[in-house]
């Protein structure tokens, strides 16, 4: 398997906090990654640095092609779906509305209103509520309606930030289910931000740990669940 | 009572040019959170253009049209030209932006067109309307078009991809990137729609009031009471506010005595301020939480 997104020396900075030391980092195609760790390590900001939504150095390429210097909109037109923390739901829209939204960078309309009709199967609870103001959805259901606007852009990578995040227990089984199922389906490459860490291994083929913004462990999800050392310093189970 | 309706359906005429500048007062604090004070100055700006295509030979439609197109493209140069590099400046710095705006377009246009006062034609005439002595022609013609623009923005705003677009980058530009919108490129156009829109308004205030640099002043500023007392984040609450402060001044200025024409203006910012003690949000504004 070659690696379609590769991380080489990023740093990244908010204002003039550096947040990301260093960090190394490859996907290969058609996996499930997880980036595991604490609170304030560095998760989301790893994420929000693939989409340059903030300064950084070092280097970002995807499939070969480096994303220095792009902007985020051209980032995701790539094919770089990016649930962010929080949703980022569009909650005056309607529900239909905020999955077009997902597509509005794709022009063929038919295969687009195919695929509104897919996502509704995936998640048929965003079906019945399509005409509603997605604002008045629940959590759980704002979070389905969040993975499936993102994968409106046909997506060949989506990085998922906590999808977990405030969800019960069950919902939260369903939705990696669908996950899980949308990366053998679909062939979508897959990296996945989480706190919850026993989930996001047994749904991930390789996982990273990081800490104050730097890989400090990383391997097969197999080899970090098992390792006692990892779990207990930096897992929390 | 035909007095009380006279007033009234006036009031509305004059509210649709208000409506109009609410409008546009609205499409750019939609996009970046500001107050553009050079809206009724672009406006004015535009409107000597289609003069001066009129006097050039053009018939008042195609000069309507042209001049839409030119002020549309205007609107985006001066964004790309002038606040896009301002995007992250404080707020006073794009308040300065925008007074000087105010201040080129202002004196550009009097060096070109020069001060005095010149007529501008009404392409609806000035016969009652339906030969009624209510209205004239011309101001059912501002309410028509003024209501005409609306159908046409909900339409764009609703059922295209553009204006979906629009719509998701000025609620949470963020999110819009990510899913590939180009905002910067949606505040350049909301810059071109509002300037389009202006152009409409100082078109058809024209020939009531007279084409010349300083026509928007007074007009722009009931424009900005429309636009709070409707909501700043509801281009609908502002036409709403557009057509309520066009008959409040009316009703006001014909039955409040010792108002009349001249403490007219001062009655439109009374209740921009009666409005921001009360409702902070206007009529059908929402309010905005924001997290820290």
């Amino acid at each position: 398997m070659s690696a379609m997104l590769t991380i080489h020396e990023l740093r990244a900075y908010y204002g003039q906090v550096q947040a990301l030391h260093g960090l190394d980092l490859s996907l290969s195609e058609g996996s499930v990654t997880t980036l595991l760790g604490a609170n304030g390590a560095g998760k989301t900001t790893t994420l929000r640095a693939i989409c340059n939504m903030l300064r950084t150095t070092g280097e970002i390429a995807f499939e070969g092609k480096s994303l220095t210097g792009m902007t985020t909109e051209n980032i995701v037109r790539l094919g770089i779906a990016h649930v962010p923390q929080g949703r980022g739901t569009f909650t005056n829209m309607t529900v239909e509305e905020n999955l077009q939204l997902g597509a509005i960078s794709r022009t063929d309309k038919k295969q687009i209103k195919d695929d509104i009709g897919r996502m509704y199967a995936h998640f048929p609870v965003l079906e019945k509520r399509h005409t509603q103001q997605a604002g008045t959805l629940s959590g759980g259901e704002q979070q389905m309606l969040a993975v499936a606007r993102a994968l409106m852009l046909r997506p060949r990578l989506m990085l998922l930030d906590e999808p977990s995040f405030g969800l019960a227990p069950l919902i939260v089984r369903d939705l990696f289910g669908i996950l899980g199922k949308i990366n053998r389906d679909d062939k979508v490459t897959i990296l996945v931000v989480e706190q919850n860490a026993q989930l996001a291994l047994e749904l991930a083929e390789k996982a990273f740990v990081i800490e104050t913004g730097r890989i400090v462990m990383s391997g097969t999800a197999k080899e970090i669940a098992s390792n006692e050392d990892i779990r207990k310093s930096y897992l929390g189970y | 009572m035909e007095l009380f309706t006279n007033q009234v359906l006036s009031g509305i005429a004059n509210g649709a040019i208000y409506a109009c500048m609410a409008l546009a007062v609205v499409m750019i604090y939609q996009a970046i959170d500001h107050l553009n004070f050079a809206q009724g100055e672009m406006a004015m700006f535009s409107t000597f253009i289609a003069w001066q295509l009129m006097q050039w030979g053009f018939g008042f439609w195609s000069a309507f049209i042209v001049t839409l197109v030119i002020s549309f493209i205007g609107g985006i140069v001066i964004e790309r030209a002038l606040f896009k590099p301002l995007t992250n400046a404080p707020i006073l710095v794009h308040v300065a932006g925008f007074i000087a705006l105010f201040a080129i377009l202002n004196s550009v246009a009097g060096l070109l067109w020069d001060f005095t006062i010149k007529p501008f034609p009404s392409p609806f005439g000035t016969s009652g309307f339906l030969g009624s002595g209510l209205i004239t022609m011309h101001q059912a013609g501002m309410i028509g078009v003024t209501i005409g623009l609306l159908i046409l923005l909900f339409v764009f705003f609703r059922f295209t991809r553009v204006g979906l677009a629009m719509r998701a980058a000025a609620s949470l530009p963020e999110s819009a990137r990510l899913v590939g919108v180009n905002t910067s490129w949606m505040i350049a156009l909301g810059w071109g729609m509002a300037s389009a829109i202006g152009a409409i308004g100082g078109m058809l205030i024209a020939p009531v009031v007279f084409l010349e640099p300083n026509m928007m002043g007074g007009i722009l500023l009931y424009g900005f009471a429309a636009a709070v007392l409707g909501g700043l984040s509801s281009p609908f609450g502002a036409v709403v506010g557009g057509f309520l402060v066009g008959i409040f001044e009316n009703l006001v200025g014909t039955y409040i005595p010792g108002v009349g024409n001249e403490l007219k203006l001062p009655i439109a910012l009374a209740l921009i301020i009666i409005v921001l003690v009360i409702k902070p949000s206007g009529l059908f504004g929402r309010t905005i939480v924001q997290r820290v």
